[in-house]
């Protein structure tokens, strides 16, 4: 009897023992499952830092070919000490075409001759007049000028076209590289910072757009939801988490505020549409009706947030400020709301951040023209970046794919800033 | 006068009101021994007669705003000849445009007729004299509230409970806000739905399966009349929904799992904020991505595998928005598994079981309904998502299952039918409303039952 159990006892163990390596292997399987996983999820994030960056990171320099332009006052059309407004109509345009000329006197053919116009930007000749107004003594003379180079150009400047593959297959043709060549020989080439990206409007040439007016127009759209948000997303939190009565209406409230922050940002568009544009006469494409769509998608994040941080408030602050007779409103006023503040704020920046990325709904509302002029009011038909980057991505030339790429960093530098400040002010909060 | 420097003026009136309101405090309660004799502080007393000065004021403001310009489109066709008023409405709609365009300088005289360029003179009398009035009544409403404020001033009135009476009620108004902002979603998306389904019979829409809004704008255009079938957008929708699940809840689970139970307390300090920022992308970021790299990645790839990829494969999309939301499906399944009680893994370690097989037969089957509502909540995340499938998704409405050709989303043809000139008479535009309604109406089903199951569960361990 005794020694059967035993028996027994010794088989099971030795069954434990044999599965035991079993068991134990998968054991490590599953860990390195769970690794991979993590993996996964890095690879993925890096993949798309660094295509991003990748892309975006020639589009910061832009080449400048050094002509030597004869602006001689017949030959611009003007007279001798023109007044600035005869040389803004000057033609600046045929100037640059001729010095190409004189610089490559062997081209002919019309079909060579566009080509080598196209060495230089569409806009290089408002620059110069730009030049030419600020220094007009530089009529009559010749002078050495950089100007932009196009963007064809430029990216063969910046080694982005093979030239190996047929010439029919690339915008960059052999004999503009040839010019290009002696170009750079003569040391007339110069790459440098892209300081237009950062100062000019959208534009149809790759070369001369910039991401200012989009800027500005996501500055504007800020504010509105900002000051929008903010102040109705605090109060709002203040009113459910100290004065709301339990009942029905409180529940509702809360449903919806839920339920608001799972709808799909598109939905805010349709309602931005019908609603302020169409029913209320707001002005289409105006960073008003966009800040006003923005809030409302971004109120839900800061009424949740700002909850949670007034709710960490101890309530021995509450007590304190009551008993020596301060009434509910003073007490949340004057001291529960300083310190709740830094939780707040971490919130509203993460709200804000959110606002700053977003599209969808600013698609619905008319926010995608094509906007030159930096707007001057938050009435003014503007864009935003994001807007701004899915309209350069749906643009076919190569030129904007850098464009698109260098506008997607400058929105997730932001990003990452709004994220930084908003943990730094959580981790101020928490040392509290 | 311009809306803005009304509102700034009344902002400096009601400022003014503060003082008067303090000062008359402080008059009032001279002869009875200085401010300690009043009920409240003298700010409050201030503060009434702010807020007294300020909130009536605003209110006509506000409902000037809203109905200067019908009552003005009114005024100006009222005047105009029996000829034009017998337009159709949206001829009428235009020609009124350019009425108010031309009175504000943005068109100039050339487009228009004789009684045009009149009924824009008419216009600008009218729209002065308009502002002229707001600005009037605001001004003297915001007066007679303070003056009358100020009026009731007595050591004994109950300033600070008057005040923060108000006071609530403003807190109670923007938290209402959020009903309001549903009903608005509701009743606009619904309001433009009716109008389309009176032209599109809503058995059509529902259950066509054929998708091509195609149709003449005006009646003399030739076009086929559009078939607005939805079943090809919403198997579009949730195949690349699908797609992105495959993706984002393997790698989300098992980051989650990791993370919670293996990983050490700076290794997950330091990989969770760092994964997340995958959320904090922004989509047309991701969009772009899409479209840019992973597209035509996936269709070199395919092609030496021999199969044929369409540009705008449903795959390329799926796996870019499955990227987006690993950090969604990550968050949510670390706090499920988290909130399972310490004990359970306590006792199946204690059993001999090794780690993997607590997961597996204990933690997991715990933690299934929260990790179900995890999903749902993602899954009604990917049916929203617009700027990726924008970007990277097809336009034409096909009815397959295959991953690797180009499908819509009922996101896309929002957009598609959105973006752009719009009247709002048309079959066309209206359908993306319905389509509104359907994503609004869906999302919203997804989300209750979600919370509904994750709150069931928490319960189960409270």
């Amino acid at each position: 009897m005794n020694n059967m159990s035993e028996k027994n006892h010794g088989s099971a163990t030795a069954k434990i023992q044999a599965s035991l390596k079993k068991r134990y292997a998968k054991e490590r399987r599953f860990q390195w499952y769970g690794r991979l996983a993590v993996l996964t999820g890095f690879v993925f994030l890096f993949i798309l830092l660094l295509d991003i960056v990748s892309k975006g990171y020639p589009a910061f320099t832009q080449h400048y070919i050094k002509l030597e332009i004869n602006l001689d006052a017949e030959r611009l059309g003007v007279e001798a000490n023109a007044a600035e407004e005869e040389l803004y109509a000057a033609d600046y345009s045929s100037a640059i075409k001729s010095s190409l000329r004189d610089m490559f006197p062997t081209v002919s053919g019309r079909s060579e001759k566009r080509l080598l116009y196209r060495l230089v930007s569409i806009g290089a000749e408002y620059n110069l007049r730009d030049l030419v107004i600020k220094n007009p003594q530089l009529i009559g003379g010749t002078s050495d000028i950089w100007l932009r180079a196009h963007s064809e150009a430029g990216s063969y400047l910046k080694g982005q076209v093979a030239v190996a593959i047929p010439e029919s297959d690339r915008r960059v043709k052999d004999i503009q590289v040839v010019w290009l060549g002696q170009l750079q020989e003569e040391g007339r080439v110069d790459s440098r910072f892209n300081t237009a990206f950062f100062t000019q409007g959208d534009s149809r040439e790759p070369e001369m757009a910039g991401i200012k007016a989009a800027l500005v127009g996501s500055f504007f759209t800020m504010l509105v939801t900002f000051c929008l948000a903010f102040p109705v997303g605090v109060f709002a939190a203040i009113y459910l988490e100290e004065f709301a009565p339990r009942n029905r209406l409180t529940d509702l409230i809360e449903i919806n505020i839920n339920n608001l922050a799972a709808v799909p940002s598109i939905v805010f568009g349709l309602l931005g549409l019908a609603v302020f544009i169409n029913f209320f006469g707001l002005p289409r494409s105006a960073p008003l009706v966009g800040g006003i769509v923005l809030s409302l998608m971004t109120l839900p994040t800061i009424i949740i947030t700002s909850r949670a941080a007034i709710q960490a408030v101890s309530p021995s602050i509450r007590q304190a400020a009551m008993g020596v007779g301060a009434s509910k409103l003073q007490t949340v006023f004057h001291h529960v709301l300083p310190v709740a503040m830094p939780g707040i704020m971490t919130g509203s920046i993460i709200g804000m951040a959110q606002a700053l990325g977003e599209t969808a709904p600013l698609l619905m509302i008319g926010m995608v023209a094509f906007i030159m002029d930096v707007p001057g009011s938050v009435t003014d038909p503007s864009t935003v970046l994001p807007v701004q980057i899915f309209l350069w991505a749906d643009s076919p030339e190569r030129g904007f794919t850098e464009k698109t790429s260098a506008a997607i960093m400058v929105l997730m530098a932001f990003l990452i800033l709004m994220n930084a400040i908003a943990v730094i002010l959580r981790k101020r909060f928490e040392l509290k | 006068m311009q809306t803005t420097t009304v509102f700034l003026m009344l902002i400096a009136l009601s400022v003014i009101s503060f003082y008067m309101g303090r000062k008359r405090s402080y008059t009032v309660a001279r002869d009875r021994g200085g401010a300690v004799a009043l009920h409240s502080l003298p700010k409050h007393y201030g503060y009434m007669a702010a807020l007294w000065a300020a909130l009536p004021a605003l209110l006509i403001l506000v409902l000037w705003l809203v109905f200067e310009s019908s009552v003005l489109q009114r005024l100006v066709l009222a005047e105009l000849p029996q000829t034009t008023t017998q337009m159709h409405v949206s001829e009428l709609g235009l020609y009124y445009n350019q009425i108010v365009g031309y009175a504000l300088g943005s068109i100039d005289s050339l487009q228009l007729d004789e009684t045009q360029i009149n009924a824009a003179e008419h216009y600008k009398a009218l729209a002065a004299s308009s502002s002229n009035i707001k600005a009037l009544m605001v001004f003297l409403v915001a007066i007679i509230g303070c003056l009358l404020a100020l009026q009731r001033v007595t050591p004994l009135l109950r300033a600070r409970n008057h005040v923060e009476n108000i006071f609530k009620w403003v807190l109670f108004s923007c938290s209402f806000l959020a009903v309001l902002t549903t009903l608005g979603i509701v009743l606009s998306v619904l309001f433009e739905a009716v109008r389309f389904f009176q032209v599109i019979p809503i058995t059509d829409f529902l259950f066509g399966l054929s998708w091509s809004p195609q149709m003449a704008i005006r009646a003399d255009q030739v076009a086929a009349s559009g078939s607005f079938g939805f079943l090809p957008l919403l198997a579009g929708t949730l195949l690349i929904s699908t797609v992105a699940l495959f993706i984002a809840v393997p790698v989300g689970l098992m980051s989650a799992i990791y993370l919670s139970e293996y990983a050490s307390r700076r290794f997950r300090a330091v990989t969770k904020p760092a994964l997340e920022t995958l959320a904090g992308v922004p989509t047309v970021v991701y969009g772009f991505f899409a479209a840019i790299t992973v597209a035509p990645f996936i269709r070199q790839v395919g092609e030496s595998l021999g199969l044929t990829v369409a540009s705008e494969s449903a795959l390329a999309a799926g796996i870019v928005m499955g990227i987006m939301i690993i950090p969604f499906v990550m968050s949510l399944s670390d706090d499920i598994i988290t909130a399972v009680p310490d004990t359970m893994r306590e006792a199946s370690l204690g059993m001999g079981a090794t780690m993997n097989e607590t997961i597996r037969k204990v933690l997991l089957p715990a933690a299934l309904p929260g990790i179900v509502g995890g999903i749902l909540l993602a899954a009604s995340r990917a049916i929203g998502e617009t700027m990726i499938v924008v970007m990277a998704a097809g336009l034409s409405a096909k009815l397959t299952a295959n991953p690797l050709e180009a499908v819509t989303t009922i996101t896309v043809q929002i957009v598609t039918l959105l973006v752009g000139d719009q009247e709002f008479d048309n079959p066309k535009t209206l359908a993306a409303f319905a389509l509104g309604l359907v994503l609004f109406f869906v999302t919203l089903m997804l989300n209750i039952i979600a919370l509904y199951v994750v709150r069931k569960y928490r319960e189960q361990y409270e």
